[in-house]
């Protein structure tokens, strides 16, 4: 197939616009996916998640300068929200990164959540299989950061950074209540503020407290990102955690994880979709809901009759 | 203002008046619209009366001009000794255009001189710079070392008009090769009058013209400062500047809060240099926008100047009154004038510049009815100085010293734009000061918010704007446009790489090395040692570029917050 | 994959060169927004290259240029020339900002499709949008 030739072949615009046509849901997009999946599996993703203005975004773009000297390449997934009042969005994680824009070993692309939640957008995870598969070897992915709900990327990840900032008794709260469990590394950000040690301390204590998730300890690190100080000691920490993942063959274990979370909702979705096609062709959809409106049949029922009805 | 008596009886009688008179006519002639707002969306009430202005007082809050707090100005006699000073914003191309149009102004009758820069200059850039291709000499004159500034004053005698330089990155730089100057002209350091912009937390809010991160930025202010205040006791080295707030979209109220916030975190970090606040605040300046609204105009000017004396006075505890005086510049807005129909800016820059003057201020530059298109031509300038001096000698505003004052109207909005600002004041402390307010994006966000609003009311047409969403005509007007000439960009280039050829290379390299010590030490941290280094530099005919270069070697550079 | 979702505009805003003037880029990129676009605002000082490289990356279906300072004669068809030197001047490229009636017919020949001077609606940017990018995935 000539779109996934290109990609393999490190065509960024054929990858761009393959890009798009997975978040429209656009059906060739699939054929693609399908030839391009052998070729993915080999880059490494790593989450950084966090609250709003945490410096995510900052973070990312010095990550990313850390990580080209190391030579590896990286893709980048920047995720904002999807205003639920007009459906359109404003994605400008990129304005801190735009540095890298010329490089043609950095791939950045924005995305907005179309109403996903989760802090990913439901395209996230098939975008970062077309960065791998154009090979990029390191794969970012910056979430939303809006909510404390934000746990989808660790499905994705193999590891996950949690990013927080001085002083900000909710945020630390926020974290204790659901992201302590899906941080691999804890970030104080901004320790150029005071009160860092403070934060980072309540956060090595919450870490302590929190049950044993097989033998990886999470560390808290303080990074001020507008300096790039702190970021060789997170990058390699990240690669400690790709070590300890590889050495357990943790890796794996999370890539399985990982499939059997894609496959399932491959499934469902076909699922549904399908059958709610072939329902459009057999049947009214619309006669059938009038009658579970008007009481006339309840809804377990007119699933079981429909289901039969096409077969399954 | 008036007795608690009078204001209850006043207030009885205007509900009597609502009932009988004004009741039966709204029943026949209902008002053009449900609500009124001014031009910055504040609501303005149908009637003002002394019921509006409770707790007042007339000697605490209004007094007498030339005394605190001076609400009614700064000046006993204001504009029946001195008219205020009539300085338009000049430059384009090279140093030798723009010197010919400095020779004219003055011609003209312009008072002092004030120097519109391009941006590669703006933004500490030299010509040759790539980020400069296509962008020399368009918005302003093109200045890349004391070269450039010999021929841009060539001729013109220092020490005796006073000048103006809108810059603010390289302010410092740019004040350096002026000195430099008058050095040569044989002007004395304490004759040297005129301002620098230099007001740096306003880029980050507004002009987009920052290079540094914040802090680092506003220690090189506060180095100008201590200098000014020990060599240089007649120029101003802050322009804290309002008018670049409004025009990014922030209402009267917003221009007036964010500037004195800026002011008050300059008078800190100069006092925390060591500084009498009493040494260095009579030299800060202020520079106001002027937009429509007559009277939201002139009541943000008085508001200003009581806000500004009883912070100074009260806050920084200053003994010296010159210190508590608001000293103005003051543009007409560029934001309120169109392309479409453009000899109407003509009007609204009366009215503009009207509110500038009963608004009291000390200095203004009215725009040109070609501001919507392009810099301005000598002739659509004239016509804008002309505006002033019809003002000044025929309107007769001038005869007497804040005409407006004791306009019930005019007095409550004074009244509303104070409060208002403490309001801000407030938040702004909240959330840690200033700079920690800008990181945030606080004062940014509150102008697109603003800005926004207003594109959606002139979209609905809750704002007419005369010639673009009402009575507008087909026929387009033609005026002629000044073009600038583009081979100049070759030309600055040209004498920039000449300058490097013929220079004392050497002299150079030292003079920078010796500015990166200065700017490395953090010990040394607002003491004024930048500026006698930036000196020895400009001596040596280092480009502003090379020298801004130094600083970023040092400080990095800044990204602002994605505030849209 | 199966779902047929709803097919956005994807809109890269940028500002390029030296110029700071963005009141008019945040208006008209909120406006976008508030019309249901995905709007990619790559903030200031881009080089043409930057902005090429961007709306490739991004896929966009248009690159609307905001310029004030008056360089847009040399912005903006530099934008389109790197887009064309990378097959990707299917994009369509427009612009707004402080640009004479004379350079409007020059720029329109270097391929910038449209340029909305001070005065333009928010709602004509968007209309314009909306007739004239790429229909199809
Ligand atoms: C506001 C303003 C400022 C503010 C900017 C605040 C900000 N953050 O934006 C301040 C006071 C800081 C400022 C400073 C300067 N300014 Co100024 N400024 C203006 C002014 C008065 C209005 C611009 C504006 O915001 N209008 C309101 C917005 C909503 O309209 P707009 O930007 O035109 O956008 C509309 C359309 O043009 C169009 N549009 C614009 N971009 C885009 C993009 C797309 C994709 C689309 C679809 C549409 C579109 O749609 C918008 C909605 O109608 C203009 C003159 C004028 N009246 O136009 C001068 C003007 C642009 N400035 C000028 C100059 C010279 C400067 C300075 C260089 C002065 C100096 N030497 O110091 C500095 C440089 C600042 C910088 N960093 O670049 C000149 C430029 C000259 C030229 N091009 O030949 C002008 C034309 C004034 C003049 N006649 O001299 N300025
Ligand atoms: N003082 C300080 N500010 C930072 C630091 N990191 C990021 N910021 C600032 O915080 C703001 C938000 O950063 P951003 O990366 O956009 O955060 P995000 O919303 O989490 O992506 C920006 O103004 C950054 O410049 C830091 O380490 N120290
Ligand atoms: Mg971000």
């Amino acid at each position: 197939m000539e779109l996934t030739r290109k990609i393999l072949e490190g065509d960024v615009r054929a990858a761009a616009r393959l890009m798009t046509m997975i978040e429209n849901g656009a059906s060739e997009a699939r054929a693609a996916l399908k030839s391009l999946y052998p070729h993915t599996g080999s880059g490494y993703i790593i989450g950084i998640t966090g609250p709003p203005g945490s410096g995510k975004s900052t973070l990312t773009d010095e990550l990313t300068d850390e990580l080209r000297k190391r030579r590896k390449t990286v893709g980048i997934v920047a995720v904002d929200p999807t205003s639920p009042f007009t459906g359109g969005a404003i994605l400008a994680d990129r304005i801190r990164m735009q540095r890298h824009s010329l490089d043609a070993d950095v791939f950045i692309r924005s995305m907005a959540t179309r109403g996903h939640l989760g802090g990913l957008a439901r395209a996230t995870n098939d975008i970062v299989d077309v960065m791998d598969a154009a090979g990029k070897e390191v794969i970012l992915i910056e979430t939303v950061g809006v909510g404390q709900d934000e746990v989808e990327v660790v499905g994705t990840a193999h590891t996950c950074v949690v990013v927080s900032v001085p002083g900000l008794g909710d945020e630390v709260q926020a974290i204790k209540a659901g992201i302590l469990e899906i941080g691999d590394i804890f970030v104080v950000n901004k320790a150029d503020r005071e009160g860092a040690n403070r934060t980072a301390t309540e956060l090595e204590m919450m870490l302590h407290m929190a049950p044993d998730t097989g033998g990886w300890l999470p560390k808290v690190y303080k990074t001020v990102a507008t300096k790039g100080k702190g970021i060789v000691e997170l990058v390699d920490a990240i690669f400690e955690h790709k070590a300890f993942l590889d050495e357990r063959d943790l890796r794996k274990k999370k890539g399985r994880e990982r499939s059997e979370r894609a496959f399932l909702t491959l499934l469902q979705e076909t699922l549904a979709a399908r059958t709610i096609e072939r329902f459009k062709r057999n049947g009214s959809m619309k006669e059938l809901i009038e009658r579970i409106a008007d009481r006339e049949l309840d809804p377990y029922t007119a699933v079981e009759e429909v289901l039969e009805s096409i077969g399954l | 203002m008036h007795e608690k008596r009078d204001i209850k009886r006043i207030e009885q009688e205007k509900e009597r008046w609502e009932a009988e008179t004004l009741k039966p006519t709204l029943k026949n002639a209902p008002e053009r619209a449900e609500r009124f707002t001014s031009v910055s969306m504040a609501p303005v009430e149908r009637l003002y009366t002394p019921a509006d202005l409770p707790d007042r007082d007339f000697m605490k809050d209004l007094g007498f001009p030339g005394e605190y707090p001076y609400t009614r100005g700064v000046h006993p006699t204001m504009y029946r000794a001195k008219l205020w000073t009539m300085r338009m914003f000049a430059g384009y191309g090279t140093a030798i255009e723009t010197n010919r149009r400095f020779k004219y102004l003055l011609q003209q009758g312009q008072m002092g001189l004030s120097t519109a820069f391009d941006l590669p200059t703006l933004m500490g850039y030299d010509s040759d710079h790539p980020f400069a291709a296509g962008e020399v000499g368009k918005c302003g004159v093109a200045i890349d070392s004391l070269a450039d500034m010999e021929v841009l004053f060539d001729g013109i005698p220092l020490g005796e008009v006073t000048t103006s330089m809108t810059i603010t990155s390289p302010a410092s730089v740019l004040w350096a090769m002026y000195i430099a100057v008058c050095e040569k002209q044989g002007v004395p350091y304490h004759r040297i009058g005129g301002t620098i912009q230099n007001d740096i937390l306003k880029e980050y809010i507004a002009q987009k013209e920052y290079i540094y991160p914040i802090e680092p930025s506003v220690r090189l202010v506060t180095d100008t400062v201590l200098f000014g205040a020990h060599h240089l006791p007649r120029w101003n080295t802050i322009s804290i500047s309002g008018y670049h707030i409004r025009e990014a979209g922030a209402t009267a109220l917003q221009e007036l809060a964010f500037t004195l916030a800026d002011g008050m975190l300059y008078v800190e970090e100069a006092i925390k240099a060591g500084l009498e606040v009493d040494a260095f605040a009579p030299r800060l300046s202020f520079f106001f926008d002027c937009h429509n609204d007559l009277f939201e105009e002139v009541a943000k000017f008085r508001a200003a100047r009581r806000l500004w004396a009883r912070i100074v006075r009260e806050k920084f505890e200053a003994k010296d009154p010159r210190s508590w005086l608001l000293r103005t510049h003051a543009q007409t807005a560029g934001v309120a004038l169109t392309a479409q129909q453009p000899h109407n800016n003509i009007a609204r820059v009366a009215i503009q510049a009207l509110a500038g003057v009963l608004g009291g201020t000390q200095s203004l530059h009215t725009n040109a009815m070609d501001e919507a298109m392009a810099l301005p031509t000598e002739g659509a300038a004239t016509i804008a100085l002309r505006t002033q001096q019809i003002i000044a000698y025929e309107s007769g505003v001038t005869n007497t010293v804040d005409p407006l004052a004791g306009s019930y109207y005019v007095e409550a909005l004074t009244n509303q734009m104070e409060e208002g600002a403490w309001e801000y004041f407030r938040r702004i402390e909240d959330l840690g000061g200033m700079i920690r307010a800008i990181e945030k994006g606080f004062p940014q966000r509150e102008i697109a918010d603003a800005a926004y609003a207003y594109q959606q009311a002139i979209e609905r047409e809750d704002k007419i704007i005369v010639g673009v969403n009402r009575f507008t005509e087909k026929e387009e007007h033609q005026i002629p446009l000044l073009s600038i000439d583009r081979a100049a960009e070759g030309r600055q280039i040209d004498r920039l790489r000449e300058l490097r050829r013929s220079r004392d290379k050497d002299l150079v390299v030292r003079s920078l090395d010796a500015l990166r010590q200065a700017a490395v030490g953090k010990d040394l941290w607002g003491k004024d040692l930048l500026m006698p280094k930036i000196l020895d530099a400009v001596r040596a005919y280092a480009t502003q570029g090379e020298i801004m270069d130094v600083f970023r070697e040092v400080w990095g550079e800044y990204t602002e917050p994605s505030i849209i | 994959m199966t779902t047929q979702v709803e097919q956005k505009i994807r809109v890269l805003i940028a500002k390029p060169g030296l110029d700071g003037h963005d009141r008019g880029a945040k208006v008209i990129a909120r406006a976008f927004r508030d019309a249901g676009m995905e709007v990619i605002y790559t903030g200031l000082r881009q080089t043409p290259e930057m902005i090429a490289s961007a709306a490739i990356q991004e896929d966009v279906d248009a690159i609307g240029l905001s310029c004030l300072s008056g360089a847009h004669m040399y912005l903006f068809p530099r934008v389109m020339e790197l887009l064309r030197e990378r097959g990707a001047d299917d994009i369509v490229v427009f612009g707004g900002g402080t640009i004479p009636d004379e350079d409007i017919q020059k720029l329109k020949a270097a391929g910038i499709a449209a340029v909305f001077t001070p005065g333009a609606t928010t709602g004509e940017a968007i209309e314009f949008v909306r007739t004239n990018v790429r229909k199809t995935v």
